[in-house]
């Protein structure tokens, strides 16, 4: 599909010589010098426009040629005006020939001849007269002048609008407002258009106006809307249609609700909707054709009286409720109902934007939203109307006091569970909740328990939505939900995999025949496991924090641990865990935070076996254990127990060395009695005791079978805890100094079974030699391996001793000259 | 509103480096987002456009990756079509969405809606109010129409030398980068223009 062709097509166009390019240029010049420009023109031009885009570098064009260029623009060819805008909106003009935005004469103004002026625009004043020119040509037109120099009007102010909107002044919006009225309700609702072709009456008597229909083929009874068809459309109709397409940016504009709306507003608003809703005149513009009117039609007030932001709002808020009205109906074909869809989300947009500026129309709007609510719900292939449903839930539930749990339900509950594999539902959803994170923490109970289920997204297309988790995550982290929660994350590559197994049970047959069999797959449908599976795919928190057969599931789903889809969650959970540990040293108390360090100890041996997730897991626990002692020391006496089990088993040398390296120097480090008063001699000598025979067993044979030598580092950090534990406790010094002092001597005598590298063991020997004649003087080596607070956290001014020096050396460097 | 459309490979290309992506067809739609952003009002016209076509780039190059990951995710195998089976190749077609955050390229968030078709990708860059339902329709169709009038399933390089037809069919189907609520009807009479535009 992508050609070796289109290489060196691209490599041509950057690479053109400097001379060839002005001969090219040249030969185009004279080309468009001619009267009649023909397909060579076209090319010619087609060429230009690759070499002046394949390189990000600017090329000018010469004057000569531009101007030639800029002169396509009012072709009456379109082809030419296309390449004529597309070419020059890859250079820029040379000098003396840029656009002046402030003078009049841009008309006639084509829809490409636009694009350029509006990609060159340098400033935010070239954008306000573009604006004035495109509204004042608005104003002027001629009615029956050509059809489409308007319809680009409105997308062209649309661009305009979304960075700029005061572009617009207060005159302009006011115009506009009743322009976009007139479009939107009063187009007309006849058929359109030229005479149809090959019909069977062609006189003049057959020109009766047909009215436009409904996508289900019945005639239209109410205003026209794009949900309206017919043989042909006139212009009006083609304004209602471009009217809605930027209708909701509008109203978000311009109508938005700090847009100065205070409370005497509101109460003047809603005494004149309340007087005005009983009278059922319609306007005199609006026509309707025969006894089939629309309820919206029926009820609508007469609102000629608004002002004209206020009567858009209400044309608005018809319109979209017509609309969801219409999409009820059966469409023919496949793309209206498509169409119907992507509208009923449109409309619920613009009604929860409408109702958010002006209150008392919540009251009006509730039923309908309420109506479509129930017809939906039950269909997931409308789940994704059913977000801007919750949103106005949200927004507006609470005001009108509706009960909004079915809508939670929905969306925290079959949502994830069901339609997880759903990219667009997937990248919404997460995106409603980012966006009214404070809202849903406040208003939906649950939302801290709905983590196992909205996890089933990640699981699932982790490269996708990692970035919508990370922002997410620390508003799931709670002092009630932490431990499952981190169960959770440590089991995620699990879920993904019991996601696939989910999918696929359903897709493949019981039995592949002859086929070789998943064990996984086996294991998921069978009854007797299938509990395990069960628990990852539970929807909510609270049931429990993991299961006590999590090493039977790990085997169980072995397999799948290169699975792509497995492979690429496991390396989303190193990045979760950082921000998990993060957010809950701030929400957890002390006793939260040992059960979390128990959690680590425990889990780190119940892993997932996918390739490098272990290694990367105990790189983040090794980091927060560190953490967490350092901002809570009393954490090591707490835990005690489960450290010295952790510590005491030698395996962990050779398999979880990372951690296990922590683990100990945690232990020397905080294992005293100035970091926790109720760290007791006999604590200390069993630590001691502990370390000592893992050391001995590590330093006096080779490694079992299948291990490598243990890694330096352990052994320094055995040696370094134990004379740190001994500096507190004297009696223990003696067992240290003779245990260093025949570790040299045994390594005196050449290479040993537990360390291979020369360099290593001269490095430990030289720890430990420094190590023991630290320890010759105790009371040096407690203040050296044990300091004091004092020492660890400098006080600087605070410090009486420290301050003295400090304010002499500021004073000295006040009085001397600079 | 849309920001732009771009075609580009999302297979590798052996010019450029691994995950880099060529990008054949770029449309940004609107003023130039350095108007109004503080830190770039300092920049001179020609940095402005360099740093647009960086910014497609970016995003070419974001898409590329999110394509490769989900297609590995999924195991499909790619199903080769030829010219005359564009139907089939959009039925094939695997899409998504890549959440572009504020700053990376665009000083606001946007969504890049993507289809990748075989080695090519067509990407569509929202912003983030935007109806993405809409949006997903609309690319769907600009994605047939371009695979059928440049002919894109063969072997040639009619993207490159043929970019008006892609400009002419987004000048009717997203003018300005404005999506439209077109019914079938509305999208005939469009098409139908664009079709006498072709037979010029």
């Amino acid at each position: 599909m992508y050609a070796h062709s289109s290489e060196s097509l691209i490599k041509q166009a950057r690479e053109i010589q400097e001379s060839e390019l002005q001969k090219f240029q040249s030969r185009l010049g004279k080309l468009l010098h001619g009267r009649e420009l023909g397909h060579e023109a076209v090319d010619s031009l087609q060429r230009l426009h690759l070499i002046l885009s394949a390189t990000k570098y600017t090329r000018t064009l010469p004057p000569e040629l531009h101007k030639r260029v800029k002169a396509l623009l009012s072709s009456p060819a379109e082809q030419f005006q296309v390449l004529g805008s597309a070419v020059l909106r890859e250079t820029l003009p040379p000098a003396g020939q840029e656009v002046n935005y402030n003078q009049e004469n841009f008309l006639p103004l084509n829809s490409h001849a636009a694009a350029l002026l509006l990609s060159q625009a340098g400033s935010r004043a070239d954008l306000s007269s573009l604006c004035a020119q495109l509204l004042r040509s608005l104003e002027s037109r001629q009615p029956e002048g050509p059809a489409n120099s308007l319809m680009h009007t409105l997308p062209i102010l649309n661009a305009v609008l979304t960075h700029s909107p005061e572009c617009l002044t207060e005159d302009h919006v006011t115009l506009l407002s009743k322009r976009l009225v007139d479009w939107l309700r009063y187009a007309s609702i006849t058929q359109g258009g030229g005479a149809p072709s090959g019909g069977f009456f062609t006189g003049p008597r057959s020109r009766q106006p047909i009215p436009t229909a409904e996508l289900d083929g019945t005639v239209s009874g109410d205003f026209f809307t794009v949900l309206c068809v017919g043989q042909g459309f006139t212009e009006d109709q083609w304004m209602n249609v471009y009217s809605f397409s930027m209708l909701r940016h509008w109203l978000l504009t311009y109508h938005s609700v700090s847009n100065g709306n205070n409370a005497a507003d509101t109460a003047n608003r809603l005494q004149l909707s309340l007087s005005l809703s009983h009278s059922f005149s319609n306007d005199d513009r609006s026509e309707v054709d025969g006894s089939v009117v629309s309820m919206v039609s029926a009820t609508s007030s007469s609102s000629r009286l608004l002002p004209p932001k206020e009567r858009l709002r209400e044309k608005a808020f018809q319109y979209c409720q017509r609309l969801i009205e219409q999409s009820d109906r059966k469409a023919h074909k496949k793309a209206d109902t498509d169409l119907q869809k992507a509208c009923l989300v449109e409309a619920v947009c613009i009604l929860d934007c409408v109702c958010g500026e002006d209150a008392s129309l919540v009251y009006r709007t509730f039923p309908c939203i309420k109506a479509l609510f129930g017809r939906l719900s039950s269909d997931l292939s409308f789940a994704r109307v059913l977000l801007p449903i919750a949103q106005f839930y949200l927004n507006h539930g609470e005001m009108a006091a509706v009960d909004c749990e079915c809508v939670w339900k929905l969306v925290f509950g079959r949502f994830p569970a069901e339609l997880f594999n759903n990219q667009f539902l997937a990248h919404e959803l997460l995106r409603f909740l980012r966006l009214n994170l404070e809202s849903l923490q406040l208003r939906v109970p649950q939302y801290s328990h709905s983590f196992p289920n909205l996890l089933k997204f990640l699981a699932w297309d982790s490269p996708a939505v990692v970035d919508d988790f990370v922002d997410l995550l620390p508003s799931l982290v709670t002092a009630g939900t932490a431990v499952e929660l981190l169960h959770t994350l440590l089991d995620l590559p699990c879920l993904s995999a019991t996601l696939v197994l989910q999918v696929r049970s359903t897709c493949l047959p019981i039995s592949e025949p002859g086929g070789r069999g998943l064990l996984s797959l086996d294991a998921f449908r069978s009854q007797s496991l299938r509990g395990l599976f069960l628990f990852l795919l539970r929807g909510e928190a609270g049931s429990g924090d993991t299961i006590d057969r999590l090493s039977t599931l790990h085997e169980l789903l072995a397999e799948t641990a290169d699975w792509p889809r497995v492979v690429q969650c496991a390396q989303t959970v190193p990045v979760l865990l950082h921000i998990f540990f993060n957010t809950v040293v701030a929400v957890a108390d002390e006793k939260l935070l040992a059960h979390l360090v128990q959690v680590m100890l425990e889990r780190s041996s119940l892993l997932l076996n996918v390739p490098k997730y272990k290694n990367e897991i105990y790189r983040v626990f090794s980091c927060h254990l560190l953490r967490l002692c350092k901002l809570h020391p009393s954490l090591v006496v707490d835990e005690s127990h489960e450290l010295l089990e952790f510590a005491g088993a030698t395996a962990k040398v050779y398999s979880k060395e990372e951690i296990y390296t922590h683990v100990v120097w945690v232990l020397g480090e905080y294992l005293s009695v100035s970091c926790d008063s109720r760290c007791s001699v006999s604590l200390i000598t069993s630590c001691f005791e502990t370390l000592e025979a893992v050391l001995f067993e590590i330093t006096s044979s080779a490694p079992p079978p299948g291990a490598d030598c243990p890694v330096p580092r352990v052994v320094t950090s055995l040696m370094s805890a134990l004379a740190k534990l001994a500096s507190r406790s004297h009696d223990l010094i003696p067992r240290v100094s003779l245990f260093l002092s025949k570790l040299r001597t045994v390594t005196r005598g050449g290479s040993v079974a537990w360390c291979s590298d020369e360099e290593d063991l001269v490095a430990i020997v030289t720890r430990g030699e420094e190590l023991w004649s630290l320890l010759k003087a105790p009371g040096v080596a407690q203040s050296v391996l044990t300091p004091p607070p004092l020492v660890t956290t400098p006080q600087w001014h605070r410090d009486t001793n420290v301050a003295m020096p400090l304010r002499l050396r500021a004073l000295t460097n006040l009085t001397h000259a600079q | 509103m849309v920001r732009c459309f771009l075609i580009h490979t999302v297979c590798p290309v052996g010019a450029l480096g691994s995950g880099e992506s060529r990008v054949l067809y770029s449309r940004v739609f609107g003023p130039d987002e350095g108007v109004w952003t503080d830190q770039d009002r300092e920049l001179s016209p020609q940095e402005r456009r360099l740093l647009q076509k960086e910014k497609t780039t970016a995003v070419a190059r974001q898409v590329r990756s999110a394509v490769s990951l989900s297609r590995e995710a999924s195991g499909r195998m790619l199903v080769e079509t030829v010219p005359g089976e564009e139907a089939l190749a959009l039925q094939e077609a695997d899409g998504g969405v890549v959440r572009l955050r504020a700053g990376d390229p665009f000083s606001e968030e946007m969504s890049a809606l993507w289809l990748g078709v075989q080695s090519l990708g067509f990407t569509l860059v929202c912003e983030p109010h935007e109806n993405l339902l809409l949006a997903e329709g609309t690319l769907r169709n600009l994605t047939r129409h371009c695979l059928e009038t440049l002919h894109m399933l063969g072997q040639g390089s009619e993207v490159l030398l043929r970019s008006n037809r892609v400009d002419a069919l987004l000048s009717r189907l997203l003018p300005h980068g404005q999506l439209l609520f077109l019914n079938h009807r509305f999208a005939q009479s469009l098409e139908k223009e664009v079709a006498s535009y072709l037979a010029k």
